[in-house]
């Protein structure tokens, strides 16, 4: 089983400047542990100490935003792909 | 960028130039919807944004350019822009600034943020179009550049 995970600007200090790296899981919280382990932080930035996604991170699997679809409980299949953004946002 | 952030006045707009890849020229403008539709807040639109990164990313592009706009305060980040940019930014981009609160003058500034510093940079204007407003740009570290009337 092989996911497909597009990696941002920002987060490519953890992947060795790769922008495109793959890793396995049924689920996306299993996906981002087993990402961990090559791409050491990844996972921190990403998921909170509580176990939630980051508030201006957007995690989305294939084209749905994982927030409506479970979060990180969100299911994979092989050949999926995901993709992990800055939310870009700001306020005065 | 002025005309996207006066039209959507009073709430803030926000949007993009995306240039090819590791060029840092910016070649599309991609004016996007300002999700929180507020006059204090702007988000990108989770939906669209992903349907943008997927055109940028087909075409090997990426973000050069980063705006949003100020309705009633200066063209400068702000806390949170600063504290959101640098927890999950996009590194690569010059942040722009612009406000709209005066409707005649619109002030323009930009900026790169990174670990919760924020360095102001020089701009300037190359071939300006007809008709514009004022445009009054605010001091730089290395230049201060007027143009257009």
């Amino acid at each position: 089983m092989s996911i497909e995970v597009r990696v941002p600007t920002i987060l490519r200090s953890h992947t060795g400047g790769q922008k495109l790296v793959s890793g396995d899981g049924d689920t996306l919280a299993e996906l981002f542990d087993d990402l961990d382990t090559a791409h050491t932080g990844l996972k921190g930035r990403i998921v909170t100490d509580e176990g939630a996604l980051h508030r201006f991170v957007n995690v989305y699997v294939n084209d749905e935003d994982v927030r409506f679809i479970g979060g990180l409980e969100a299911k994979l299949s092989d050949g999926d792909s995901v993709t992990i953004l800055p939310a870009v946002a700001g306020g005065m | 960028m002025v005309a996207h952030a006066r039209a959507d006045h009073p709430d803030e707009a926000c949007g993009l130039i995306a240039g090819p890849e590791g060029t840092g020229e910016p070649t599309r403008h991609i004016p996007m919807i300002n999700a929180a539709r507020s006059t204090t807040f702007y988000e990108f639109d989770a939906e669209e944004w992903k349907r943008v990164y997927d055109q940028m990313w087909e075409a090997d592009e990426e973000v050069v350019v980063a705006y949003h706009s100020h309705t009633a305060t200066e063209a400068y980040p702000s806390r949170s822009d600063t504290g959101i940019a640098s927890e999950m930014g996009l590194p690569q981009a010059h942040y722009v600034l612009l406000t709209t609160r005066d409707p005649d003058v619109a002030e323009i500034r930009s900026f790169r943020i990174s670990d919760g510093e924020v360095t102001e940079e020089p701009i300037e204007v190359v071939g300006a179009p007809d008709a514009v407003q004022t445009y009054k740009f605010a001091h730089s570290p290395d230049s201060t550049v007027y143009d257009c009337h």
